[in-house]
Order: structure tokens, then C-alpha cells, then sequence
């Protein structure tokens, strides 16, 4: 990538942002939720592929720390009194270290193994915070009470947004990044020309994690009341793999050409055929598998290169 | 040829919109969200979605609704919420932004009820909530003026359990002895944690107090430890598949009490359906008057419109929030939503559970506990209920 091409995609990104901030001068309360289920996804699913994307590691652990920052604002509110911007503060640290700790525990697991410890990762959480409510905090039901509207939280989503793509970008252009491309690629060479690569993983795994946390914490205003089940639905990082293999994970950008048609489809879907949406959903997975297998970005790609330009 | 085209098109485009804009006119449209899939959509299926069924079809029968001398018909817009609080807050703006329904039907479980409280607020549809049961309820209501309660609250759920057993202790038909159960999710840990300070005030000693992770499938530790501690009353603050699973550890291993409550669930048509006589005596979270006509009445319209048995709790107070849902248009006599929500602050409505009136947007009237008596779900225990049932004590699984 020229410097030049570097500059461009910098203005390119500004502009969208820019465009993204306008959304809730114009839209009315329906879209608003839509721009708003989309700001969630795009920020998750970039953060996701900063990860898995180059060292094609699939994790599904994202609805466990996005389970933990909701579930932080909901305890923190309702059992002790704090302030909704104190629990959000304290919320992506806690994601952050256990994000850490996992990190340091697993990543050197690798392939089929990781995927499944990931899984089970959710759900052990969501299992913990029951055990601990049940037998230190109790529950009296965690509200999430504050003024805050969908426009306001769909602002934060979108600035957070932005500081994810500035990190990828920076991660991108560092030896981190080389390092971590190199690790996807074959991990075993990595080791052997010096990468420290579970140090490398470790860092982007916890950085995953402390977004996801507060993408969690950030929104819990939105659903008023939190239950761990809710919260912790593993369906969550279903969603957000596949938005991000649908727009593709080789770049930066990828991600969010997944998530808006994806979501899109899927507001379409519940719609118009809400007693099969499950169905028609399946469905459109087989299509997009089927007729996208390198995502969106592969096919944006394959299209320029038809017309002879080669790469952006 | 291609213009004329073009103009017949247009013709018959705008044709078609008059003729929905003169059928608009005279339909009422009603928005539901609740689920169809995922983990609410079993007790949903029981207590929502056929009520929703037979109010708008019983008023459509009637030839609608008379808003201010015109009869108007209903007309229901459905969404699945698939048990997702995001998707349902979707629903709830699509129907109020885009299929512009006038007013909405408020959703199930309490988690919903909550996350669609400020969308619905914000559009003013009247709330009238039903399956949302809260000990906030005054800070919530002081929040959202339009948002109302009819279920009652936790600590009522609690202390009528409570009652049951004092009244049974003073009967002489139980001890001291009270074994505990609860399922370690928000409703169950909140119930549990109401209950044993007040049971232990109340005189008696907790010999077995364990709780167990939703979707536990066996259950069977949970009644063996409880039949060790040889109590004289087992009381499980239970959800839906655990309350079917203790009841059905407790047949086969044969715990020998005289009180035995479970609570959510209890009063399911289904669960007589499975164990048929032997749940004689049992104690469940709810209740319903069946000595009642209007409730008789109901529960044979219910069966014979949707070919589904109601429960023996919250479809009755479902149904009746439609039913207060549909007087208050009439009565206001417009679709102003404002005025409809005022018309239900100032007012009495005549129901199949007698009249209900709102005081600070929260009805008092409502079954706590009921008992399975002669294969009915007969209410014992209530706040401002007329016909309890006089309680039994429960002699055995046959």
C-alpha cells in the first residue's frame, strides 16, 4: 500500500464517519434502531477480525465479554448505586483482563480446539455470574435507568467505531501486524524467525475483549433491564462471525460491507416472513456461502481485477 | 406504448392506494411483539399469542369496536421477537414508525416489557403490562405515564407462600420443618432470596435450602436431599422445565409432604397433562376463580377459538388487558393514544376478573397462589381477589 493510496483511504474513512455521525439528524426512531443494531455490529465485527482475521484463529467468545459489560452496568446500577459512566469505565477493563487471562491460558491452543474452548466460554460465564447472584449478590432484577436515547448511544457506538478502525489501522501498519499476518500464516515459521506469537495473539485477543465489553456496556441503556441470558446469548458471536466472514476479514473496511447488508437483509427477513425468519435466514446463508465464499470484499475484488485494476 | 403503459400503471397504482387508504379507515391496528422462537416462546405459546387470537377475533365477531359511533375493526401486526431483547426493540419501532399501528399489545416476560417500556412511551401507546413482574414498579411507573402493571410484584408472590404455610401450621397439617429449592436465574434467586428471611421470621427452620443452574436436567438430587431432610412442607421457586422436573422427582421417589409449591408453570394445562391425578394438592405461582361465570365463559371461548386450554393464571389477566385495552377506546371514543391512556387512569372496567381500576397505573387485583383441586387450578391466595378457594393439604402422588 502507496502512501498515497494510505492517505486516501484515511479522507475515505472520514468522510463515512462524518456521514455515519449525520445518520441521527435524519433518520426517524425505526431506522434509528436499524443505524444503531448496525453501529453494535460493525464495531464488534471489526474488532472480531483485528483478531481472528489474520491469524484466522476463530474465536467465539465475543457474547462472554460483551455479556460482562453489560452485565457490569446492570450489577454495578441496580446492587451498588454507581453511576452508568463509572460502570462503563470500569466495565472494558474487566473485559480486558479476562480477555488477558483467557488469552494467556489458551492461545496456545490452536485450530478446532481454541473454537471450541471459546464457545464454552460464554456460556461458563453466564453460569459464574448465576452462581455468584445467587449466593452473594442476589437479584432483585438489574435496571438500567438513565435519559439516554437511541441517537446518543448510536453516537458513542460510532466514535468507538472510529478509534477501533484507527487502532486496525496503526495494528495494521506496526510489527505487531506483520507479525500477526505472519502467524496466520504459518505459525510454526513465525516461532522460528523470532515472533514471540503468543504474546502477539495475547495483546489482540485482550483488545477484542475490551471492546467488546464496552460495546456491551454501552449499550445496556438500550434494553433497560439485563438478564444474563440476554446478554450472554451465544447467538451473539454467531452473528458476529459470520457478518464478518460475509464482508470478508482481509481488510480493514471488510467488515462493515458484511455488516449493513447483512443486517439489513435480516430486518427484511423479520419482517416480512417473521414466522420463518429462522428458515429464510438458513436459507440465505446457504446463498451467500454459496455465491460469496470469499465475502463481499473478495468479490468487490475479483470484479476490479476483471477490469484491470489490480489492487486498492 | 410505453407511455400509455406508464399511465395505466400510475392509475391503477393510486387506485390501489385509495382503496387501502378507505380500508385504513375503518381498521384499528393493533401491533404485537412477543416470541414464537427461542426460550419464551413455550410459555408464550401458552399464555400470549391465544389470547391475542380470540380478543381480536371475538371483537371483529362483534363487528369491531365503536370508536365515537363508528365501528371499527381490529386488525393484528405480529412480530417474533425470538426471545431477543434487540430484535424485539426493532419490532417495536417497525410498528410504531412503519406500519403505524394505533395501539400495541404489551409483550411478554418482564426483560421485553422493560426494553420496549421507553419506545412505546415515547410514541404514547398505552402499556399495559401483564407478563412483567417487578418490585420497581412505582419507579417505573413515575418514568413512563403510560406504562401500567397488573400481575403484582415480587415480595406479594412471596408472602402469600408464606401465609399458605402459617395456615397450614396453625391447622395443625404441617411442622416447622420448610425444604427449599430455587432455580439460580434472576426470578428464581430474587424469589428465594425474598422468602428466607421471612420464612425463618416467621418461625419456621429451613432444613434444605439448595438451589440449581437453569436447564438442569436432573432434578433428582434436588428431591432426594430435600426427602432426607425430612421436612414437613417443600416449597421450589421453579421456571417451567425444573418445575416440571421436580414434580416429576417427586412422584417417582415419593416425597411424603403435606405442602408442596412450585412456581412458575404449576398452573400450565400441560402440566396436568402429564401427571395427571397425582398433582392433586399442589401449590403453584398464580390462580384463577373457577367458580367464576365470566371465567368460565372465557375458558370455553378460549378452547373453542384457539382449540388450546388456558392456564390457570396469566391468560385470564392477558386477556383482560385487551379487554381494558378495547373499553378504553370505547370509552374515550377516538385513537387519540393520549386520551386512551388518560381513559385508563380514570377508570373502572368491567372484566372477566371483576372490575379493575388503576391506582398510580398499577392494579391490586390479582392471584398469587393457586392449588390444583379436583384437576382445576382453584386460586387460595390473592391481593383484593374475590373467591379463594379454601386451601387442602396434599396427601400423596396418586
Amino acid at each position: 500500500m502507496s502512501h498515497e493510496n494510505e492517505f486516501k483511504s484515511l479522507v475515505w474513512g472520514a468522510v463515512l464517519l462524518l456521514l455515519a455521525a449525520c445518520v441521527p439528524l435524519v433518520a426517524n426512531g425505526y431506522w434509528m434502531s436499524i443505524a444503531l443494531t448496525i453501529a453494535m455490529f460493525t464495531v464488534l465485527a471489526t474488532s472480531w477480525s483485528l483478531f481472528s482475521g489474520p491469524t484466522h484463529y476463530i474465536s467465539l467468545a465475543t457474547a462472554a465479554f460483551f455479556g460482562v459489560g453489560g452485565y457490569l452496568v446492570g450489577t454495578g446500577m441496580s446492587d451498588y448505586n454507581m453511576d452508568f459512566w463509572t460502570m462503563v469505565a470500569i466495565a472494558p477493563v474487566v473485559g480486558a483482563v479476562l480477555a488477558f487471562l483467557i488469552g494467556i491460558a489458551t492461545l496456545r491452543l490452536s485450530g478446532v480446539y481454541f473454537v471450541i474452548f471459546t464457545l464454552g466460554l460464554a456460556e461458563m460465564i453466564r453460569t459464574m455470574v448465576s452462581w455468584i447472584q445467587n449466593n452473594f449478590t442476589g437479584s432483585r432484577g438489574l435496571y438500567v435507568l438513565t435519559d439516554l436515547t437511541e441517537a446518543d448511544i448510536y453516537i458513542y457506538l460510532v466514535i468507538l467505531a472510529a478509534v477501533v478502525y484507527l487502532a486496525g489501522w496503526w495494528i495494521n501498519r506496526s510489527r505487531l501486524g506483520f507479525a500477526l499476518r505472519i502467524i496466520g500464516n504459518d505459525e510454526t515459521v513465525a516461532r522460528h524467525v523470532g515472533i514471540n506469537t503468543a504474546t502477539s495473539k495475547v495483546i489482540l485477543f485482550t483488545f477484542s475483549g475490551f471492546v467488546a465489553a464496552l460495546v456491551g456496556a454501552l449499550i445496556a441503556p438500550r434494553y433497560t433491564y439485563i438478564e444474563p441470558n440476554g446478554v450472554f446469548s451465544p447467538e451473539l458471536s454467531f452473528i458476529v462471525v459470520i457478518m464478518a466472514l460475509l464482508g470478508g476479514t482481509g481488510r480493514l473496511w471488510g467488515p462493515i460491507v458484511g455488516v449493513i447488508p447483512f443486517a439489513l437483509l435480516q430486518e427484511y427477513i423479520n419482517a416480512n416472513y417473521s414466522s420463518y425468519s429462522t428458515l429464510v435466514m438458513g436459507i440465505a446463508f446457504l446463498v451467500i456461502v454459496y455465491f460469496l465464499p470469499r465475502g463481499v470484499v473478495g468479490r468487490i475484488e475479483q470484479l476490479l481485477a476483471k477490469r484491470g485494476r489490480s489492487t486498492w | 406504448m410505453l407511455k400509455r403503459l406508464f399511465k395505466a400503471a400510475a392509475i391503477a397504482t393510486s387506485a390501489s392506494f385509495l382503496a387501502v387508504a378507505a380500508q385504513a379507515a375503518d381498521v384499528i391496528k393493533i401491533g404485537q411483539v412477543a416470541p414464537k422462537s427461542g426460550p419464551l416462546a413455550g410459555g408464550a405459546a401458552v399464555t400470549q399469542w391465544p389470547n391475542v387470537e380470540l380478543w381480536s377475533k371475538q371483537v371483529n365477531a362483534a363487528g369491531g369496536l365503536n370508536v365515537g359511533g363508528k365501528k371499527m375493526m381490529v386488525e393484528i401486526i405480529e412480530y417474533d421477537d425470538k426471545t431477543n431483547p434487540g430484535e424485539h426493540i426493532k419490532a417495536a419501532q417497525r410498528l410504531a414508525e412503519v406500519d403505524k399501528v394505533d395501539f400495541i399489545i404489551a409483550p411478554y416476560g418482564t426483560g421485553f416489557n422493560l426494553a420496549a417500556a421507553p419506545i412505546y412511551a415515547k410514541y404514547n401507546y398505552p402499556h399495559i403490562g401483564v407478563s412483567a413482574i417487578s418490585d420497581k414498579m412505582p419507579e417505573l411507573t413515575a418514568r413512563y405515564d403510560n406504562l401500567f402493571f397488573t400481575l403484582g410484584n415480587t415480595t406479594s408472590f412471596t408472602d402469600s407462600v408464606i401465609d399458605i404455610l402459617k395456615d397450614m401450621r396453625d391447622a395443625g397439617t404441617i411442622g416447622n420443618r420448610v425444604a427449599m429449592g430455587n432455580v439460580a436465574d434472576a426470578f428464581g434467586i430474587e424469589l428465594a432470596e425474598a422468602a428466607r428471611p421471612k420464612i425463618k421470621e416467621a418461625g419456621f427452620d429451613i432444613v434444605y435450602d439448595k438451589s440449581y443452574p437453569l436447564g438442569t436436567p436432573d432434578l433428582s438430587p434436588i428431591i432426594k436431599g430435600a426427602k432426607d431432610s425430612n421436612p414437613d412442607a417443600f416449597v421450589a421457586w421453579s421456571y417451567p422445565p425444573d418445575t416440571f422436573g421436580l414434580t416429576e422427582q417427586a412422584i417417582i421417589q415419593d416425597l411424603n409432604v403435606k405442602m408442596y409449591y412450585t412456581a412458575v408453570a404449576t398452573c400450565f394445562p400441560a402440566f396436568k397433562g402429564k401427571f395427571g391425578s397425582k398433582i392433586e394438592g399442589v401449590f403453584g405461582a398464580g390462580g384463577v376463580n373457577q367458580e367464576s361465570s365470566k371465567i368460565q365463559e372465557y375458558f370455553k371461548a378460549h378452547k373453542e377459538i384457539t382449540g388450546k386450554e388456558a392456564d390457570g393464571w396469566a391468560s385470564a389477566n392477558t386477556y383482560v388487558s385487551m379487554q381494558i385495552l378495547g373499553q378504553a377506546i370505547e370509552g374515550a371514543g377516538t385513537l387519540d393514544r393520549k386520551t386512551v391512556t388518560q381513559y385508563i387512569k380514570d377508570n373502572t372496567f368491567d372484566t372477566i376478573m371483576g372490575p379493575i381500576s388503576f391506582e398510580n397505573q398499577i392494579s391490586n387485583k390479582y392471584w398469587t397462589v393457586g392449588q390444583w383441586q379436583d384437576g382445576k387450578f382453584r386460586g387460595v391466595k390473592s391481593s383484593q381477589m374475590d373467591g379463594a378457594a379454601p386451601i387442602v393439604a396434599k396427601d400423596g402422588w396418586n
